[in-house]
């Protein structure tokens, strides 16, 4: 074995390491390791530093406003004024900053029930619907704009006595239909109701024009009328008021 | 000769290590706050209004989002809490799934005489349990008010979690350690508002200063009858809440 520093008596070689490592370990602690280590209020300040650096996902209304002015006022006036744009179209720090990346719009009936479905307890007077009464086969957004909803309107004249018909015709499909697509009514019919009865369609041809396979028509739920219920005048079966509740039973749209 | 060995390469490691350490010192950080921000002018609080929570969840998802939260439904920094309150006295109490659409089917009990959604999170004690417990210092409060986790530091021994009354400590998977809300701190130095906060449809939710008088918490507190959770525990949260049911703990 070849001796360690000949020259030097070994204990004292023994007694320099460990008085080297002594001086290392000292000055390692002392002024190499990162302050924020060793000092408290430098690691406080540290963590700080970590938390307000973390990226930004929700841009806050005030971003929205600056351009989107027009839709910004249409919903101040409206029931949804008090509600951030990123509440219904997610965190929008992308397209603030790039107006090219589109933020999400769900336009599903589950997006709007997320806060309107009925739910005993939401606080009283909020407004809630039951999703398998209220139009389940129809988007929200068809009836109800997002940015400023408001229930469809029945004709004055009609609702001020048929009350129960445009209450139950305004959770149905038909609800943007005004009475007069299917009834020709006569001035005379408000004076003397009773005497001048308002028209109903005659046959099953009314309907075929929205409902038949062959209809041009959009969003209506369509059937072949040569083979079904021939025999018969659609209203006998559909409620037209209310033409799901017989057909699709609790059928619902999410 | 083994001696020798061992000697050397302990010296060779505590050289490495040496320099390690000065680059890490070298990479220090600058200081903290964004650019006129001053954390000693501000002490923030949050008000909550019971009467107005809908339980649609939109503050939870929200909160994942800004905050990398994990998306699964272990983990939240805040949530909310259904009660239902029978006519025997008996309380029920479910966590509310965000977006669980349906939830109107939930409710069991034929005889329930009382029901409504209490939105929770960390309360930012002024007087934290959390902080005197941890082993190693990672927790404290900011000179605003807010209590934040040096995850560092933080050795992820759940002792903080153990000691929180309010169960707003969670440990986050993927870093290994504890983590909770910060009242968005990130957003509030520059000036923007709690993600819960922004997106709350109904206002349930009010932020602001505790010391200013035009902030709208100063409105909230002013113009409501306030309460805390578990004020026997001489917490001292600086959450409040109005419209609070003695019957939530």
């Amino acid at each position: 074995m070849k001796p360690f520093f000949p020259k030097l008596p070994e204990a004292f070689v023994r007694v320099g390491i460990v008085f080297a490592l002594f001086i290392t370990t000292v000055s390692f602690a002392r002024w190499m390791l990162p302050a924020s280590l060793k000092n408290r209020n430098e690691q406080r300040q540290a963590t700080i530093t970590r938390e307000t650096a973390k990226a930004v996902h929700y841009a806050g209304s005030n971003a929205c406003t600056e351009c989107h002015e027009k839709t910004n006022a249409t919903k101040s006036a409206g029931y949804h004024r008090n509600l951030s744009c990123e509440t219904c179209h997610g965190a929008t720090k992308g397209h603030a900053e790039d107006p090219d990346v589109k933020p999400a719009t769900d336009r599903r009936r589950d997006a709007c029930t997320r806060c309107h479905l009925y739910d005993p307890s939401r606080p009283t007077g909020f407004p809630q619907i039951n999703p398998v009464a209220h139009n389940p086969l129809k988007q929200c957004v068809t009836c109800h704009k997002p940015h400023s909803p408001k229930p469809p309107h029945v004709p004055e004249e009609c609702q001020a006595c048929h009350a129960q018909i445009a209450r139950t015709k305004e959770v149905s499909p038909h609800v943007r239909l005004p009475c007069t697509t299917c009834h020709t009514v006569d001035v005379q019919h408000k004076v003397t109701p009773r005497e001048v009865p308002a028209k109903i369609p005659s046959d099953r041809s009314f309907c075929a024009r929205c409902h038949s396979s062959e209809s041009t028509m959009k969003e209506t739920q369509k059937v072949d009328f040569a083979t079904h219920g021939e025999k018969y005048l659609c209203w006998q079966c559909h409620y037209p008021h209310m033409p799901e509740l017989h057909a699709y039973g609790t059928k619902t749209l999410r | 000769m083994e001696r020798r060995r061992f000697v050397e390469k302990g010296l060779t490691l505590l050289a490495e290590a040496g320099v390690l350490g000065s680059i890490a010192a070298a990479a220090k950080p600058a200081r903290a706050e964004p650019k006129g921000y001053d954390a000693s002018k501000h002490y923030y609080g949050m008000g909550i209004q019971i009467d107005k929570c809908i339980g649609c969840g939109k503050c939870v998802e929200a909160c994942k989002e800004e905050n990398n939260v994990p998306k699964d439904v272990a983990h939240f920094r805040t949530w909310i809490e259904r009660y239902v309150i029978e006519q025997d006295g008996a309380v029920e109490v479910q966590r509310v799934d965000p977006g669980s659409n349906g939830s109107h089917e939930t409710i069991s009990s034929e005889n329930a005489v009382r029901t409504f959604f209490v939105p929770k999170l960390c309360n930012q004690c002024d007087n934290p349990p959390c902080v005197q417990v941890c082993p190693v210092g990672a927790t404290f409060k900011t000179a605003d008010g807010v209590v934040l986790v040096d995850a560092d530091r933080c050795i992820g021994c759940r002792y903080c979690i153990q000691a929180c009354p309010y169960g707003a400590r969670y440990l986050n998977p993927l870093t290994d350690t504890a983590d909770k809300c910060t009242f968005c701190y990130h957003r509030i130095t520059k000036g923007l508002l709690p993600a819960c906060v922004e997106v709350c449809p109904t206002q349930a939710r009010i932020f602001g200063d505790i010391n200013s008088n035009a902030s709208p918490l100063a409105r909230f507190r002013r113009m409501n009858k306030l309460h805390v959770l578990k004020p026997s525990l001489n917490t001292e949260p600086k959450v409040q809440y109005s419209d609070l049911d003695g019957e939530v703990r």
